[in-house]
């Protein structure tokens, strides 16, 4: 078999070795349901507690705003649905941004057909939200502000710190006596590089999951500030404080902790490797393949994330001959979605079309060398010049030249 | 469902993800007849089609040399910009045009994507769009082609019937969207919004989802 180069971590990551040692013992002989009152299932209950904690102590909260869910997408419904349906007495104006997951978007086109209105906000070419474009959204009856820390395919940071700041001024001086409003980050592809502390990001809620850290899939983290009301999606036994029913998964709940944990542990050492192979990677792609071009913010980016398009190709070819060639990537080209559009978010940014349909995503992690991105920069510009050969777009900056009859 | 191995949410009948047949890789991985940089100025060609554009995400040249004592295009070149299935498609049909030493014009009309799917071993559902595109490209070639030789009797109209006169919407368009995966009238709504400023032409639209969905899919 071809050696097999996986550089799509923002899809997700395998599990870490250590993180499954820790899930192990709950997956059978602490099998014990946490609602039970015998010891088997008391001992869940305590793990559980644990795994609070040290989700608690990363975010510098307390483990009763920790409310474990069944992912990253289910965590972002639960705040975006659940608190603007709780809150609607107070108003029913959302504001968020064009280039969010469809996790965020999809739950905010559903509550449009219950009457609240959408404040979508348009990034800048980098994909940067500034925090005038929300101050100015604001209205009245704006109830909740939602906006990615970190976006999933350009890797563009946003100034989630500065945004939550001002919105704690507005809400103290603008909102007095009155429901604030309410501040929602989703922090899944953040949650291994970035800050996590509520303290100085000052949301209200925030959404982390295991798949992107070497945790487990199917389990997530809603954060949720004391105060806040909410509205639960799944109800039932009256787990997590009633809002998020069903027996808890107690194995993915122990690995989410674990993996949170390491990844905020190593997050300086590993960040700073990772910038660095990214410089390197893309140096190398300049050089090597004219016509391409950097999406996303060159340094307000997730270290790990490098997304580029390359002209007069498209993106499904190219991700399957690397696919051939042993290397997994992303692209946002229309043809690997269902939609037939392209990425929403490279849309966004201003991106043409054509620009779209060429991108490709490379999204590194741990286990990525530097003889990977070797391996990439040798086999990717070949792949390029035998699609470039077989693509029209080339014929037609030259057309003039050697087919009169081209324009038709 | 239909004979076809695949279901609409590009799964197979027997629930595997959806794949590229081997027929399509071979085809994907070493396309034949498209355009060499080397011939772009000798190869002669008689009629000349284009579709499409990248902004579209798929597009299509094709050129034909045509034998006219016997009707017959003896050989084709190609190029596109697309996805696998998109490249796959029209290299398969340039050998369809290319095998028994040509094709007559006739027949070469006649070809349907349906055709080139069949050839490939099948497409996932999901990425039927991408090979609509290639007996279009070899029609307007045919088009060309009859236009410089002056066989204009012989040149057909693309445009199709128009079913929306608000939006200039034809039965082409719709059956592109019933291709691109739309089954119902809101979901063809949703891509042409078709009918929409023309509520009179609903019953029409309808029928022509219903015929293009048993053309194409067997539903």
């Amino acid at each position: 078999m071809t050696k097999q180069i996986y550089l799509d971590h923002a899809a997700t990551t395998p599990l870490d070795k250590q993180v499954l040692k820790k899930m192990m013992p709950f997956l059978q002989n602490d099998f014990g349901n946490p609602s039970a009152l015998y010891n088997l299932g008391r001992r869940s209950l305590k793990a559980i507690a644990e795994a609070k904690k040290i989700i608690a102590d990363i975010l510098a909260c307390t483990p009763n705003e920790i409310i474990f869910t069944g992912g990253g997408t289910e965590s972002d419904n639960l705040a975006v649905l659940g608190a603007a349906r709780a809150n609607r007495a107070a108003g029913n104006h959302i504001i968020t941004t064009k280039i969010e997951h469809h996790a965020v978007l999809h739950a905010c086109k559903q509550l449009e057909k219950e009457g609240f209105v959408i404040t979508c906000l348009k990034p800048d070419k980098d994909g940067v939200i500034t925090v005038e474009q929300i101050i100015t959204a604001i209205k009245p009856d704006t109830i909740l502000v939602t906006i990615m820390y970190a976006n999933n395919e350009i890797g563009t940071i946003e100034p989630i710190a500065e945004i939550g700041k001002t919105l704690l001024k507005y809400n103290t001086t603008e909102r007095q006596g009155k429901q604030r409003v309410l501040f929602h980050t989703d922090a899944c592809q953040a949650a291994g590089t970035l800050d996590l502390n509520i303290n100085r990001l000052h949301t209200d809620l925030l959404t982390l999951n295991g798949s992107k850290i070497y945790g487990p899939k199917g389990v997530g983290v809603l954060y949720k500030k004391k105060d806040v009301k909410i509205q639960p999606l799944i109800v039932g036994g009256g787990q997590e404080f009633g809002l998020r029913a069903g027996t808890e998964n107690v194995a993915g709940i122990i690995g989410l902790a674990e993996a949170l944990r390491l990844a905020q542990n190593d997050k300086e050492k590993e960040n700073t490797r990772l910038i660095d192979l990214r410089g390197y990677f893309w140096r190398g792609l300049e050089k090597k393949i004219e016509r391409i071009k950097l999406n996303g913010h060159a340094e307000k980016r997730l270290p790990n994330n490098l997304n580029v398009s390359i002209l007069d190709v498209e993106g499904e070819a190219m991700l399957l001959y690397l696919d051939e060639k042993g290397i997994q990537a992303a692209t946002g080209s229309a043809c690997t979605s269902q939609s037939l559009e392209p990425s929403h978010v490279l849309l966004s940014i201003g991106l043409p079309y054509e620009m779209a349909h060429g991108s490709l995503r490379f999204t590194m992690g741990h286990s990525t060398t530097q003889a990977d991105i070797d391996y990439v920069l040798k086999v990717l510009p070949d792949i390029v010049e035998k699609l470039r050969e077989i693509s029209p777009a080339r014929l037609g900056m030259c057309e003039s030249k050697k087919h009169p009859k081209y324009k038709q | 469902m239909s004979d076809s191995p695949y279901t609409f949410d590009g799964m197979t009948s027997g629930g595997d993800p959806w794949y590229y047949s081997d027929i399509v890789k071979e085809h994907f991985f070493n396309p034949k007849n498209f355009l060499k940089t080397d011939e772009e100025a000798s190869f002669k060609f008689d009629g000349l089609g284009r579709v499409g554009s990248p902004a579209c995400g798929d597009e299509m040249v094709m050129w034909i040399q045509v034998d006219p004592k016997e009707d017959k295009i003896v050989d084709c070149r190609w190029r596109t910009f697309g996805c696998g299935s998109a490249i796959a498609s029209t290299s398969m049909l340039s050998e369809m045009v290319k095998e028994n030493n040509g094709i007559k014009i006739d027949d070469a009309l006649k070809i349907k994507p349906q055709d080139i799917m069949t050839r490939l071993g099948g497409l996932p559902d999901r990425k039927i769009h991408c090979s609509v595109l290639g007996d279009k490209a070899l029609r307007a070639a045919i088009n060309d082609y009859f236009h410089k030789s002056g066989q204009h009797e012989r040149g057909m109209v693309e445009g199709g019937k128009i079913i929306d006169p608000i939006l200039k919407i034809t039965d082409h368009d719709i059956e592109q969207a019933v291709l691109d995966g739309a089954q119902t009238l809101e979901q063809v709504q949703a891509k042409l919004k078709v009918g929409v400023g023309s509520p009179e032409a609903i019953t029409e639209i309808e029928e022509l989802i219903r015929f293009y969905k048993e053309k194409y899919f067997g539903l």
